[in-house]
């Protein structure tokens, strides 16, 4: 891989993608430097819902406040999601953002309240190139995520186990590592771990199993501090995290060897992510031909780096929502608490369909007629609208910034050039004899991105 | 570059797609082809539906007691047996009961039941255990067993703009079609089939960039075979003016006409009735009530509906005690609807549900889903359940 190559593909997989008038300036630039630059930015948290509203009053009223709380807790989500893609589409700090969609999935919540979502989605953030400790800590004491996993139910002598085993399971040192005995231990030290209706964090000391447990063959009086702890001194956490990083940022497939050196990376690292990613972005394997042009954007990616490339703007943003419906992501809403499965879970006949058709819609101001299914915790809401059979069809209202588009390909770019650079994957020849023949560069481009090879970063 | 009849048609349709002219086209099936062959049809009724008002427990006071203003009237109730009965808003169904075309089953759930839709949904849809997260769906599973049956990729169609879950495999995947016809005229993007024709199935790769052009491929044969098979059927049953009604309208033309396709898939939204559940319920039962006794009809008419079985499943049930808002909560088992014109055992399947020994105010359930679903594998799919379930379930008796 020359340079730019090297470049082009370290931001495909560190960011969404290089925009051609990235093009020249990074082209001189050293790998080395170009990941000082992504480590360095940082963004600002994302503020859409300014305060945290409470609604029990409202939930206790009549038919029309409750419907009208319905409403408003539908407008916050959309608020919220649209100010992280808006965020994601144009913030100068990719990694960061990159990461923050990591967590999203590592940390999988669902949270009925806009506020409490948009905190989890701050502290992924705010931690997403820092602590994975003070992430876990952090993420651990969060009303959404408490809320979640059941954890407000989870008192003295009746214990929640949902929240121990997910945090073991799914969050830190992952199956076949505790047995169900360490599960029913641990939820008990984290019995009273639960939020005020300030939405502030506590532990209800009335409720709070104080007595002994016995912990992965460690016996004492544990808190729940006390299991996470425990759970990050064990090695198999770090080899956790490293392997769906790896499978994150290098390939769908592990390799045992590359994922063994990142864990002791991270190990010594005593769980910051920094050095942890500085490793895996100047590793000769990162840039092995096989870990090129393989990995199946996520739906999001797809939109967020579609926009970024052609600088698109959105007089309706609400479409942001009807794509990541229609293409299997939408933000805050994961499938369930394991995450999004991703790699070709996001690809079937009807989801490639319109990854292959929304780009030509984008970008010339097409029409669409679909509307996706809704959510099921959508029902609530569809039970109390009388005509639910909304039938969208919308001008996209989309704007793409053509000229600005044009005036960053270098003028002595040739087609093949031009879709070598858009297009991660080695060009097969129909794609080959169609730009050499191609004389409108900006049809060209159109159909450059509604390949299946876009699909692949 | 021809830019022009690219762009002209940036109108994005459901469904989608170019059929590339090396695929063979479809020979018409000789007429004894199309006898025998069995036809599972799905429908799911998304956000909780009440199943203790959709096939009302009449006889038993306990309801009564537990629902004062939201019960259904024993006038009201559509009688079946001594106990139970239907919401009048499905009276359409009861026609189709006395013919023996029905089967109910009652408190079918599962164990350590969840309660948040998302959850239960995905259960239901990947017939995992309540603390087990798989990433395939129990149709999707059946088709990667590429058992004789189900090899084509056209072998589960769901009528929807999207795909659920249960119809998604590691391999294989069904096919969202929403409208045949808009399906194989969006077809046409001489871009998208010149990609098409530089590439077959067979020497495609086995990395990502293959998979996604064998999924695009499949989608262009599997698009024309289904416009080419069911367009000059016409339907000849009368269906309501619904989605729902148009929806089975379209499974029917797809069935009638002899699309070698297992199982379809539809779903209706609408029943998380928190609020006022009376008329919402009722209005949702009867676009549901309607849309089935007319889809039965039909293929009663049409000679198929030997060969084509209908469950109807929700998420789950609701609580047995209604509510503040005369409406009701999530709850946990409920009632399954199996229709076709061959079941062994029509009418009630087993007992009504107990209202008196619940489970923290929720009915227990009786009957697991996944009986229900290993059921259906073995004896109308014709393969064996434990090859896709998470174990090996015995399985039930109404077919």
């Amino acid at each position: 891989m020359d340079n730019l190559k090297q470049i082009k593909h370290l931001y495909s997989r560190a960011g969404f993608g290089l925009r051609f008038e990235d093009m020249q300036s990074f082209a001189n630039l050293s790998v080395k430097d170009a990941v000082k630059n992504l480590l360095d930015a940082v963004d600002d948290p994302v503020a859409a819902i300014a305060t945290d509203t409470d609604y029990t009053p409202a939930m206790k009223a009549d038919v029309a406040a409750r419907k009208m709380f319905m409403q408003q807790q539908r407008q916050e989500e959309k608020d919220l999601n649209i100010a992280w893609m808006d965020k994601m589409m144009n913030t100068h700090a990719v990694l960061q953002e990159k990461m923050t969609l990591f967590w999203h999935n590592h940390f999988a919540c669902r949270s009925n309240k806009a506020f409490f979502a948009q905190q989890l989605n701050n502290i992924h953030r705010a931690n997403a190139l820092g602590s994975f400790r003070t992430m876990l800590f952090q993420v651990a004491e969060a009303p959404a995520m408490l809320q979640f996993l059941n954890n407000q139910q989870n008192v003295k002598n009746h214990p929640n186990e949902n929240f121990a085993r997910e945090v073991m399971e799914l969050f830190t040192i992952g199956r076949g590592t505790y047995t169900e005995n360490d599960i029913k231990e641990s939820a008990r030290a984290f019995t009273g771990y639960g939020f005020n209706k300030d939405g502030e964090f506590l532990v209800r000391r009335l409720v709070h199993d104080d007595g002994q447990k016995t912990f992965m063959g460690k016996t004492g009086n544990f808190t729940g501090e006390d299991i996470l702890n425990m759970l990050l001194e064990r090695k198999e956490t770090a080899h956790f995290i490293s392997n769906k990083l790896y499978k994150y940022l290098v390939n769908e497939v592990p390799d045992a060897v590359h994922v063994n050196a990142m864990a002791d990376v991270f190990y010594d690292a005593d769980y910051e992510i920094k050095p942890l990613l500085e490793y895996i972005f100047t590793a000769g394997w990162f840039y092995n031909d096989k870990n090129s042009g393989n990995m199946i954007k996520s739906p999001v990616e797809f939109l967020v780096g579609l926009s970024r490339q052609f600088y698109i703007t959105y007089d309706k943003p609400e479409i942001l929502l009807q794509f990541q419906k229609v293409l299997g992501q939408v933000l805050f809403y994961p499938p369930n608490v394991a995450g999004w499965p991703g790699g070709r879970n996001w690809i079937d006949s009807s989801s490639l369909m319109y990854r292959l058709k929304i780009p030509s819609t984008l970008l010339d101001g097409g029409l669409i007629d679909f509307s996706g299914k809704a959510d099921p915790e959508d029902e609530a809401y569809l039970a109390t609208v009388r005509n639910q059979a909304q039938f969208v069809s919308t001008r996209v209202q989309s704007n793409a910034n053509w000229d600005k588009v044009l005036n960053g390909i270098p003028k002595d770019a040739s087609n093949a050039a031009i879709a070598g650079f858009m297009l991660e994957p080695k060009l097969n020849n129909v794609i080959l004899n169609r730009v050499n023949g191609a004389g409108d560069t900006k049809a060209m481009m159109i159909e450059l991105v509604s390949t299946p090879e876009y699909q692949l970063c | 570059m021809d830019r022009r009849h690219f762009l002209k048609n940036t109108a994005l349709a459901s469904g989608a797609l170019m059929i590339p002219a090396f695929l063979k086209p479809f020979e018409a099936l000789a007429k004894s082809d199309l006898t025998g062959y069995k036809n599972l049809v799905i429908i799911q009724l998304s956000g909780g539906n009440d199943g203790l008002n959709t096939i009302v427990p009449y006889g038993n006071d306990i309801y009564y007691q537990k629902r004062s203003t939201i019960a259904i009237n024993q006038n009201d109730v559509v009688k079946l047996n001594d106990i139970q009965g239907l919401n009048p808003a499905l009276s359409a169904l009861k026609e189709i009961y006395d013919q023996g075309w029905m089967s109910i089953i009652n408190s079918v759930g599962y164990p350590n039941p969840d309660r948040s839709h998302f959850r239960s949904m995905d259960i239901w849809q990947t017939a995992s255990d309540s603390n087990q997260f798989l990433t395939t769906g129990w149709i999707g599973r059946y088709l990667d067993s590429n058992c004789q049956t189900c090899s084509k990729p056209y072998a589960a169609i769901e009528v929807d703009d999207t795909l659920s879950l249960a119809m998604k495999g590691a391999k294989m995947k069904g096919i969202a079609v929403q409208d045949p016809n808009k399906l194989y005229q969006t077809t046409r993007e001489p871009f998208f089939k010149d990609l098409v024709h530089d590439h077959s199935v067979d020497n495609l790769s086995e990395d990502n960039l293959g998979y996604l052009y064998k999924t695009m491929i499949e989608t262009y044969s599997s698009a024309e075979y289904i416009q080419n098979t069911s367009k000059t059927y016409m339907v000849k049953g009368e269906y309501p003016a619904t989605q729902l009604g148009n929806q089975l309208k379209t499974v029917s033309k797809f069935i009638n006409s002899g699309l070698q396709t297992r199982i379809y898939y539809v779903s209706l939204s609408g029943f998380d009735t928190h609020v006022r559940q009376q008329d919402q319920q009722a209005r949702q039962l009867k676009i549901y009530g309607d849309a089935v006794a007319a889809f039965v009809k039909d293929l009663k008419q049409s000679g198929k509906l030997d060969d084509t079985l209908v469950m109807t499943f929700s998420e789950f049930g609701r609580r047995v005690e209604q509510n503040a808002s005369n409406g009701t909560d999530h709850g946990t088992a409920n009632n399954i609807l199996i229709y076709g014109g061959k079941l062994t055992k029509a009418g009630f399947y087993n007992e009504a549900p107990n209202l008196s020994q619940l489970d923290n105010g929720d009915l227990k359930y009786q009957i697991d889903f996944r009986d229900v679903y290993a059921t259906l594998l073995d004896k109308w799919l014709d393969i064996n359940n434990g090859q896709i379930l998470t174990k090996s379930f015995a399985g039930l008796n109404f077919v």
